[in-house]
């Protein structure tokens, strides 16, 4: 299934993984025996339309949420084996989460909110002050460090909810329809902060979404339906195919041929 | 492979930041942090009142004298009864330090609904369950104490002005200061353990959520 070769770094390995939620004669399985490598540094988008189990999927790879069979290794990790402090810890350390809805704690400074996952992650206050302000001139909020969530226009709070995912160096970058909620223009923004982060850091970056313009900088898309892969494409094939899609033309939902 | 033993316990947090996301978790939700605290002021309003006046009671008629046993006895006094609590008295106290309760666990618990995002994020973002319980008992703690304070003061002046203002002259003879103070101790402790103890299962809801919550989209 994966055309990529296999001498790459694999950072998730999930395994025939499935999910079903409820039982009996109404359980419904979510995700069917999905078997899936990422590799480190790559930019993976998963598309499919709403019911496919793409969020399911995206839940799976990030810790979220345990598979009913099946497993899941992030970073060599059984996260099926790991009991909630050690799962806190993973989400603390090798994930970083980007939301549709931002997500920012509406309590918190913009800087509150990027030192909160180093405080949890075990760094001194001054260190965790002075790295979060840095973090935040580095997605270009720098004279925004102490304003409130309700200070900031929806494309900085991304940006704020980018530099917290930031936070603690993580592995992987995960990003669910992250572009969703905003323009054309400031979602374009973001996808271009996460495709130069994911440069210049060396993350590897999962994204959910529907966005065209990210099916752009991604390295491999994912298709998923009805709980299984359809297909995964490398970005050389899907530029061939979608190739006549002009850039900043926003297509909602992308038919699956 | 990694194996599980190589990832570290999470140390254990600063207090300080703990207080500071409880402290600007009460200052966003005002409204909702007043009407716990008002709900404990009036409990313990109610509580020191009674503790209080039966303390200056008990000191008056213990005073003996002619004129302010009639007076007693004209209020309804018991003048030979051990103790001025009755079972009455105690059963009103019970009832209002129970509705008290039931105040502070509904506004928790609403807390607890409203911020369901919030709290996935913060799981999302590393937090452990024992985070989100102590954010929450802390909350709670530092209103079951503002709200004790007020309103033990509040019931201790009323019970004062009451008492003064129905025998003139004699509660200066006879003011039983330690009891009094004894009365006040104990209102304080009801009120912190009240606050506490309703805060509990609110807090144990809270820290039940799980990090999927964060990515539920609503608005």
């Amino acid at each position: 299934m994966d055309q990529v070769n296999g001498e790459r770094d694999i950072v998730i390995r999930a395994v025939n993984v499935k999910r079903h939620y409820g039982q009996g004669e109404s359980m419904t399985r979510a995700l069917d025996g999905v078997t899936l490598n990422v590799y480190r540094r790559e930019y993976l988008s998963i598309m499919g339309p709403s019911g496919s189990g793409k969020s399911t999927l995206f839940n799976m790879i990030g810790g979220i949420d345990k598979p009913t069979e099946g497993m899941v290794f992030i970073d060599e990790i059984d996260v099926a084996r790991l009991d909630a402090f050690e799962l806190a810890w993973m989400r603390c350390n090798k994930i970083g989460y980007i939301f549709q809805s931002y997500n920012i704690l509406p309590t918190l400074t913009a800087l509150e909110n990027i030192t909160l996952p180093m405080r949890f992650a075990g760094l001194a206050p001054d260190e965790a002050r002075e790295k979060g302000a840095e973090i935040l001139r580095a997605v270009g909020l720098g004279d925004r460090i102490f304003h409130r969530p309700y200070e900031l226009s929806g494309g900085q709070q991304q940006r704020v909810a980018v530099a917290r995912a930031m936070a603690n160096d993580p592995v992987i970058i995960l990003a669910d329809e992250p572009t969703a909620n905003l323009d054309v223009d400031t979602g374009e923004e973001i996808i271009e902060l996460l495709r130069e982060l994911k440069a210049t850091r060396g993350l590897t970056v999962i994204s959910a979404t529907h966005d065209m313009k990210m099916l752009d900088v991604s390295d491999r898309i994912l298709w998923i339906r009805d709980g299984k892969v359809q297909r995964v494409e490398s970005r050389k094939n899907l530029d061939i195919q979608v190739g006549g899609v002009a850039r900043g033309h926003q297509r909602k939902d992308l038919a699956i041929p | 492979m990694t194996t599980e033993t190589d990832i570290p316990r999470q140390p254990a947090l600063a207090w300080g930041i703990i207080f500071h996301v409880s402290l600007a978790g009460m200052r966003r939700r005002m409204m909702r942090s007043l009407v716990t605290v008002s709900c404990v002021v009036l409990a313990l309003a109610f509580l020191s009142y009674m503790l209080v006046l039966a303390d200056i009671t008990q000191a008056l008629v213990e005073l003996n004298d002619n004129l302010l046993n009639v007076l007693l006895q004209n209020r309804g006094v018991d003048i030979f009864a051990a103790s001025q609590m009755g079972p009455m008295t105690i059963l009103l106290i019970s009832l209002a330090l129970l509705t008290c309760t039931v105040g502070i666990v509904n506004s928790m618990l609403m807390s607890v609904t409203e911020r369901v995002r919030e709290i996935g994020t913060l799981k999302c973002l590393g937090a452990r369950d024992a985070f989100v319980v102590q954010t929450y008992l802390v909350e709670s703690s530092l209103q079951g104490f503002c709200g004790a304070v007020l309103g033990v003061v509040l019931g201790c002046i009323v019970a004062m002005a009451v008492s003064a203002w129905t025998y003139p002259g004699f509660l200066l003879r006879c003011f039983p200061a330690r009891a009094v103070a004894v009365s006040i101790m104990i209102s304080l402790v009801c009120g912190f353990c009240i606050a506490v103890v309703a805060s509990i299962w609110p807090a144990w809801a809270a820290a039940r959520k799980r990090p999927v919550e964060a990515l539920r989209v609503e608005e």
